[in-house]
């Protein structure tokens, strides 16, 4: 196996005497879809942040390709191909898809002595891509408004894609959605592991995971509790792991099995 | 992934007419507007000599001055900021280039390039101020509405005695800058249209043969080509894209890399810049500076790219629907005048077409974007 394409060992992160994370370790392959599973206020937001260069951590090594890297600011993250999609800060509602997709990287043509943005040509591949992901646009300038929210995840992740991501981070991507939409951009985790993108993905509906994931890593009050491979790890474990055993067993009970 | 992209038509994706996509945009609201209102005057103010070439200039330099302001708020508000600052940045720069040129008798340039720079610094205070506290833009340049006005009252009482100053006209003579803001273009144009008997030319007086009608105000040609630049900024540059993107979400614009804070910045120097031009424009049209100039102007624009199809949060709007806002306020404004209808009136015409415009607009928007 070559090194990970990016490799997480014992992230700690604190802010002030508030211990978020306490040793996280996780790591990514080329082509893998890594679940990071975890219940609310597990640590799961600050270690994305921390991932994508927004936080910087207190103690513990990160590295891509096996080279030790410290990302200052998110650009830094982002120009090293890592990029996040935010659960709803994907997307601005008000403006077209194309405007969207090529936000902060807009493409400009000359015309005299100004440069414009080249709309013809940023249209056309909006279309493009997206029609690659399984979405059939009306037009590129139609409002992301109109889409329905499975959509604008794709239509982040396709952009995240386009722009040389190599490792994608999609924060609870599908806890939004319908049943329907889920499918859709689980399928499209799927197609983006197959160009061999890292993806590490982030939730805590553990069928979801089990539906995409390769490996699963379940985080608990700020740490890892180990990293499982498909098959070694059913869905019942995990959601044992993510909600720290004993109760939630008892809660199940009492529930009839439904959660 | 090498598989070409297929036309699949999805039986969800509905067939929009070209004469539906043609019609559902921005600026419909104020097309509208601007349609209805003009109809309405020709009803009822045909006769009044609203239409002849002066009741034209009358009511065009009238919309001019509100869509030199309205461009600058037009782009701010689409960036997600306002600016109440602009009626008080109006008083405070006339009386800037009336101090620099009649008080202290600088050139004229000089005082204007003055005004323009110290604007321009007022506005970027505004924003350094929004963006680093991040306080809304509303409170921060309410506060400066008060500071300036103050400041500007203080300066003429404290260095003349005065509120109103005046003989910028005589300053302002063969003054090349002064020019590009005080004169008229296409006088030939005009005076040969006078002698054709097109254009009403004064019977007796010094000017007789002079057409009544003159040239076109400098004034009309910087609306002009704000509002061009202004469009052609946002829709046709990708400083543009950022515009709308920092209004539409400053923190996910921030997260793919786009200035948002330079963005915000810049717009309030711009709404600056338009609100130095409107000053510079009417001192020397005046001839004279008073403190109290620009009083509720920053409303007025305001108003204007609202009905234009603005959205006052921000994220979304269009210039040229802002110049037809402007245009019919100017018009209404005016044409009650002509019409001879009660001036207080006007405010109740003026509240009226406001709430029209924005229930409308706001059904477009919804439309286009998809909100719910």
């Amino acid at each position: 196996m070559s090194a990970p394409l990016i490799e997480m060992i014992d992230i700690e992160k604190h802010f002030g005497s508030v211990i978020a994370l306490a040793g996280v370790s996780l790591s990514v392959q080329e082509g893998e879809c890594h679940c990071l599973l975890g219940d609310n206020g597990a640590g799961k937001s600050t270690f994305i942040k921390t991932l994508a260069g927004v936080h910087q951590p207190t103690k513990g090594e990160m590295r891509i390709d096996g080279k030790t890297v410290h990302f200052p600011n998110a650009r830094a993250a982002i120009d090293a191909g890592i990029a996040t999609v935010y659960q709803d800060l994907a997307m601005i509602p008000l403006m077209s898809v194309a405007r969207n997709f090529w936000m902060g990287r807009e493409p400009q043509k000359s015309v005299g002595p100004f440069k414009i943005w080249d709309a013809d040509k940023a249209n056309a591949i909006t279309m493009e891509e997206m029609a690659r992901m399984g979405i059939n646009l009306r037009e590129a300038d139609q409002a992301v408004g109109t889409l329905s929210g499975g959509e604008r995840q794709t239509v982040a992740i396709a952009r995240a894609v386009y722009f040389g991501a190599r490792v994608l981070i999609l924060d609870e991507p599908t806890s939004a959605l319908g049943v329907r939409q889920t499918a859709n951009v689980l399928s499209t985790i799927d197609r983006v592991r197959k160009k061999g993108i890292g993806v590490v993905f982030i939730t805590h509906n553990v069928r979801h995971a089990m539906a995409v994931g390769d490996r699963f890593t379940v985080l608990n009050r700020g740490k890892t509790l180990g990293t499982a491979a498909r098959g070694e790890v059913g869905v019942e474990e995990l959601q044992d792991l993510m909600a720290g055993g004993k109760e939630m067993v008892q809660l199940e009970q009492s529930l009839g099995g439904t959660v | 992934m090498s598989d070409t992209p297929q036309a699949v038509v999805d039986e969800r994706v509905q067939k929009q007419s070209k004469l539906k996509k043609a019609l559902i945009r921005p600026e419909l609201g104020s097309i509208c507007g601007t349609i209805l209102v003009f109809v309405f005057f020709f009803l009822v103010a045909a006769d009044s000599g609203m239409f002849s070439a002066e009741g034209t200039m009358n009511w065009t330099v009238v919309s001019a001055q509100f869509a030199i302001i309205a461009v600058g708020a037009c782009l701010l508000m689409i960036a997600g900021e306002f600016d109440l600052s602009v009626g008080s940045m109006i008083g405070f720069s006339g009386i800037v280039i009336a101090l620099m040129s009649v008080t202290y008798g600088f050139p004229m340039w000089v005082a204007i390039l003055t005004a323009f720079a110290v604007a321009m610094a007022i506005g970027w205070l505004n924003g350094y101020i929004c963006v680093k506290t991040g306080l809304p833009s509303f409170i921060v340049t309410l506060a400066f509405l008060y500071i300036l006005r103050g400041l500007t009252i203080f300066l003429s009482i404290a260095t003349t005695n005065k509120t109103i100053i005046g003989g910028v006209k005589e300053a302002a003579e063969g003054d090349p800058l002064a020019a590009l803001f005080g004169g008229k273009v296409l006088t030939g144009l005009f005076s040969w249209m006078g002698e054709q008997g097109w254009l009403a030319t004064f019977k007796g007086g010094s000017r007789a043969g002079q057409p009544i009608v003159d040239g076109i105000p400098m004034l009309v040609v910087w609306a002009i080509v704000l509002v061009i630049f202004g469009h052609f900024l946002l829709t046709r540059t990708r400083f543009g894209n950022w515009i709308y993107a920092s209004g539409g979400d400053a923190q996910a614009a921030r997260y793919v890399g786009v200035p948002v804070d330079r963005v915000k910045i810049l717009m309030f120097m711009f709404t600056a810049f338009c609100a130095t031009v409107f000053a510079t424009c009417q001192v020397i049209e005046f001839g004279s500076a008073a403190a109290d100039r620009g009083l509720l102007k920053e409303f007025e624009a305001i108003i204007s790219v609202v009905i234009g199809g603005a959205l006052l949060t921000g994220g979304y709007g269009s210039v040229v629907g802002a110049a037809l806002g402007a245009l019919i306020f100017g018009v209404v404004q005016q044409g009650l005048f002509f019409a001879n209808v009660e001036s207080s009136l006007f405010r109740v015409f003026l509240g009226t077409i406001l709430l029209l415009a924005v229930i409308l607009n706001t059904y477009i928007r919804r439309m286009i974007t998809g909100e719910r």
